[in-house]
């Protein structure tokens, strides 16, 4: 990871990823699913383009955020939902 | 930001990028718009300069841009187009707030999304789409050492292998369900495209090595909490591959929410225009991916053609017809060679979820009669993708039209919605 990187922690992880990282890329990389489904599966990532709203995810709090299109930032708290 | 523009420009992919480009150079009062941090659209996703000369697409990124930067077009990203609440009229969201834009002349150019067909097992995390899984590698997704399948059909699954090797991924594999039979034809009919040919044949040096297999499709994917395992069939042999990734699309679909919520007349799923690319809506035009999956070259003369028709020279316009009706061939080509197999139709056992917003399952969607029926009483289509990713693929299933757009037409905060005025449109188009 480059040197520029930060912490972030997914459902009370840390991690280390760059300013470059959307939110879903790194829940990916944490092993984490971004939701839960009606029926309780566990969900990612699949358009990659802000339209499928299966990256949904609580980031800093706010609920049904499409990590897709939101990128990390520093001591950012994301929980899947 | 201004209320009023000459022209306001509905996606900044390629052909919005041509179209303000030009309308603005013409002196209009023009404003582009995209829902997306950045423009470039989906093909010119995450580009940056040091990209540029490995990228065959980016050198005409940076030169539209460049160009587009020298004109005082007025460039909103991060703006979500919801509604259109009064004639000539967008209502746009952008980080929460609402906005109203008034326009002369409307120029869409809201591109494609790929299309995803359900079989078992496709819910599991690990499997996203082609250019979805392209998506996440280019915003930071490590998939070095990953040992992945790239599968589904269409052009761009080589173009996505090569750019997943040069993210550092193990392609294990590409597995195309067109016939191979299909894709000769293809072939032979690119004559008139040798750039493409040259982009196919690069792709092709990428990827030696790696086996690009027609006439093959997934049939299943395991896993528990992610994806391990899938199984290929060629209709008659299987076999499986653990992997880590899946990356599955089937070629693409227009995004035709906005043109059919402004009224815009569409057939054979795309919009339907003239040489000028006006639709049957006076003063709005469609360019690019909605008139038919043809790529980079097409959005980009399209483009040209509305800006410069926006801008009162439709001589300008008229001359790039000769070009403009190649690229549409082109178009009509791909969907032929790509056409989706009908054993794809039976992949679903009674429990694969169809609608993965809500969980609808095939057996359930099944019993319904129409699109509005599964919707009414199954809720199939009604969660948070509002049918896009399982109305294209009910289409392909059951043979049903999925369609009836009403606002808004991108999910959006309560309080943005509370403002809106119901209009007659939304009356009508209640489903």
């Amino acid at each position: 990871m480059s040197s520029d990187g930060f912490n972030i922690t997914v459902n009370g992880k840390q991690m280390r990823v760059s300013a470059e990282t959307s939110v879903a890329a790194a829940m990916m990389m944490a092993g984490e699913p971004c939701r839960t489904s009606v029926r309780g599966e566990p969900r990612g990532p699949l358009c990659g383009m802000g339209i499928c709203m299966e990256c949904r995810a609580t980031v800093n709090g706010r609920k049904h955020q499409r990590t897709c299109q939101l990128m990390c930032a520093p001591a950012m708290e994301v929980a899947t939902e | 930001m201004r209320a009023a523009f000459d022209v306001a420009v509905v996606g900044a992919g390629p052909g919005g990028i041509a179209a303000a480009t030009i309308a603005a150079e013409a002196g209009l009062l023009v404003c582009l718009l995209d829902d997306n941090r950045s423009p470039g659209g989906q093909i010119w996703r995450g580009l940056n300069p040091d990209a540029l000369k490995k990228n065959p697409h980016g050198l005409a990124f940076s030169e539209w841009t460049q160009r587009l930067g020298r004109t005082h077009c007025e460039v909103c990203t991060g703006s979500q187009v919801i509604d259109s609440p009064a004639p000539n009229t967008l209502r746009l969201e952008r980080d929460g707030e609402l906005n109203d834009l008034s326009y002369g002349k409307l120029i869409l150019a809201t591109g494609a999304r790929e299309r995803f067909l359900p079989f078992p097992g496709w819910t599991l995390p690990g499997i996203a789409g082609a250019g979805g899984l392209q998506a996440l590698v280019k915003s930071g997704l490590d998939v070095r050492g990953t040992r992945v399948v790239v599968a589904g059909t269409g052009p761009l699954l080589l173009a996505i292998a090569a750019g997943l090797t040069d993210a550092g991924a193990k392609i294990i594999a590409i597995y195309e369900q067109a016939p191979l039979s299909k894709l000769i034809g293809f072939g032979l009919t690119l004559t008139g495209f040798s750039r493409k040919i040259a982009e196919g044949f690069d792709y092709a040096m990428k990827l030696r090595g790696v086996a690009y297999r027609p006439g093959c499709w997934v049939k299943s994917a395991e896993g528990s909490t992610r994806l391990n395992r899938i199984t290929i069939t060629d209709g008659g042999k299987e076999w499986a591959h653990d992997c880590d990734w899946l990356a599955c699309g089937f070629h693409l679909v227009p995004n035709l929410e906005l043109p059919l919520l402004l009224g815009c007349a569409v057939s054979e799923g795309y919009v339907l225009v003239d040489d000028l690319h006006q639709s049957s809506v006076a003063g709005v035009a469609c360019v690019g991916e909605l008139t038919g999956i043809g790529g980079l070259e097409k959005a980009l003369l399209e483009g040209e053609v509305a800006g410069w028709f926006a801008a009162g020279r439709e001589d300008r316009a008229r001359a790039l017809s000769p070009r403009l009706k190649k690229q549409r061939a082109f178009a009509r080509r791909l969907d032929r060679a790509f056409d989706l197999r009908d054993e794809l139709r039976n992949l679903c056992t009674p429990e694969t979820i169809v609608c993965r917003c809500e969980d609808v399952v095939f057996s359930t969607v099944r019993e319904c009669a129409s699109w509005r029926e599964a919707k009414l009483h199954s809720r199939c289509g009604m969660g948070a993708c509002q049918g896009r990713i399982c109305g294209p693929q009910s289409e392909f299933l059951f043979g049903w039209k999925y369609g009836g757009v009403r606002p808004p037409v991108f999910p959006a905060k309560l309080s943005s919605v509370a403002v809106s005025e119901p209009s007659p449109r939304e009356a009508e188009s209640l489903l």
